[in-house]
């Protein structure tokens, strides 16, 4: 088979083979429902509890804090209609930002159209939030705050910490979306502040299908999923036990090493960074410092972004873009849109996503793969004609 | 998801470029939304001759392109106005529901640089 780099590890990983060890024999010669009381019930539970304890030291809670469930859209559901209704006394207000992941900010939607009232914090050219906007937009009916830990398609690592500080000061739920962030930074839910934290598990090679709420002490959600009784109550379902396995174990290795990783992948990033913003009207999208270590994401002008992630597909490269054709609407990415950049521009981006599987050779390829995709797609546009119609004739003109 | 036939016109893109010669030439859609065509025609005693097309767009508008100056050249001016996106979307086996709108702006293209051919020869008789 011919040469494949993925880089698209922001979208999903390849599973761990350490993760995979670790569940295999529950899909194998352990089938035990961790809920029955003989052996095979016993191990599983077993296994359930220490994948839990993983998580939690993973992310500097306690055991009792995590709440396994299906992904990181089951857990940003689960804690964003849940405090609305725990708190349904109190208000009918939300603080987020307009940069959130489409798990966020549909259920949000969702909500707007149930009478809930939300504020969407504007972000800057990075993808930054305001803490002063974000203390001029409490009411004193704000029942919750929902900010993302790092943004999925720019990179943008958010000021989760001093967010939390004034929810707390406020007395106010805050809730973090922290898949892109967790097995990637470091992530620790009392030094960030944080009632509430989403996370999942195909992001830092774990399984598809795996996720976890982390829910502070004290705080009990009313349950999303009626049913059993499983998770404490507030989750019911039986376990997904080679999947939580499989959780646990893929992020007790991600965090392993993370700061030797992170050292190594920004390495990598800036090398790629460097090298694609040597291609003449292009631009990286999202904050060059207060960025999560693999994600290079850029806007390269007068290409689309689509038929840009086709081409580098048949030179054996996995990227994508946040362009209108790849969402199946006219507009591109919510996200592009608000960090400012105009629609054509937007158009032209790509999210390249590095992890630890990620090699020097790796981003070699890219760098010399990439710059002729773009060129030959602009060799085509008919915007990039005119672009450099106007260069000339005002180049002429002086 | 994409025909073989449409990657293949998506990778091996026909006419792609520009007609120095060319006697009608149109353009349609908007940066905004994402796909340019612009399409030339070589027009010659009412049959088109040679066509050519640039795009900034999606895989299917870049297909959509390419076939559709595949199906005009060859063709007189009337047989190439009716042209229809739907022509253009089968014998490119199919397009995605949300890619309908690439072959409705190759079926536009056509016409505009037919229209803009038949602008030019009112021009000329004018003179």
């Amino acid at each position: 088979m011919s040469k494949i780099v993925y880089a698209d590890n922001a979208a999903t990983t390849f599973l761990s083979k350490h993760a995979l060890e670790a569940m295999m024999p529950f899909l194998t010669d352990q089938p035990g429902n961790a809920s029955t009381v003989y052996a095979y019930g016993r191990a599983a539970k077993r296994a359930v509890e220490d994948a839990r304890s993983k998580v939690a030291a993973a992310i500097g809670a306690k055991p009792e804090e995590v709440y396994f469930t299906s992904g990181g859209t089951e857990s940003d559901n689960w804690a964003i209609k849940g405090v609305v209704e725990l708190r349904k006394n109190k208000g009918k207000h939300i603080i987020s930002t307009e940069i959130e992941h489409h798990a966020v900010q549909h259920t949000l939607q969702y909500l707007e159209k149930q009478g809930y009232e939300v504020t969407y914090l504007k972000v800057d050219q990075y993808g930054n939030i305001s803490l002063d906007d974000l203390r001029a937009a409490i009411r004193p009916d704000t029942i919750l705050i929902t900010v993302m830990t790092a943004n999925n398609e720019i990179g943008t690592i958010l000021p989760i910490a001093e967010i939390g500080a004034i929810a707390q000061e406020k007395g106010i739920l805050f809730h973090t979306d922290a898949v892109q962030a967790v097995g990637h930074i470091p992530v620790n839910v009392s030094e960030m502040n944080v009632d509430l934290l989403s996370l999942s598990g195909h992001k830092f090679k774990g399984p598809k299908g795996t996720g976890a709420l982390y829910m502070k002490k004290g705080l009990r959600l009313p349950a999303l999923l009626q049913g059993g009784g499983q998770e404490r109550g507030v989750r019911s379902g039986t376990e997904n036990v080679p999947g939580i396995v499989g959780l646990g174990a893929a992020l007790e290795e991600a965090t392993a090493n993370l700061g030797e990783s992170m050292k190594r992948l920004a390495a990598m990033r800036e090398k790629l960074v460097k090298g694609l913003t040597a291609i003449p009207y292009t631009r990286l999208t999202g904050d060059p410092v207060h960025r999560l270590p693999g994600i290079a994401s850029f806007v390269f002008e007068c290409v689309e972004g689509e038929s840009m992630v086709l081409l580098l597909d048949q030179n054996g490269i996995c990227g994508s873009s946040g362009s209108a054709c790849s969402s199946g609407s006219l507009d591109p990415s919510h996200v592009l849109m608000a960090i400012g950049l105009p629609h054509e521009i937007a158009h032209g981006s790509l999210r390249l996503s590095l992890n630890e599987d990620n090699t020097e050779e790796d981003i070699d390829y890219l760098l010399e793969k990439i710059p002729p995709v773009i060129e030959r797609l602009r060799a085509m546009s008919p915007l990039w004609e005119d672009k450099m119609a106007g260069i000339a004739a005002a180049a002429a003109a002086k | 998801m994409y025909s073989e036939k449409v990657m293949d016109h998506f990778s091996n893109p026909r006419n792609v470029g520009e007609l120095p010669d060319a006697n009608g030439i149109g353009q349609v859609g908007n940066a905004v939304c994402g796909d340019i065509m612009k399409i030339y025609l070589k027009i010659e005693d009412n049959i088109i001759t040679d066509a050519k097309f640039k795009t900034f767009g999606c895989g299917a508008a870049v297909a959509t392109s390419s076939m559709a100056t595949e199906l005009v050249k060859g063709k007189t001016v009337e047989e190439a106005l009716e042209l229809s996106n739907k022509a253009v979307a089968e014998a490119l086996d199919g397009l995605p529901p949300q890619k309908m709108h690439c072959s409705v702006l190759a079926e536009e293209g056509i016409k505009a640089a037919i229209d803009d051919y038949h602008a030019r020869q009112a021009q000329k008789e004018a003179v």
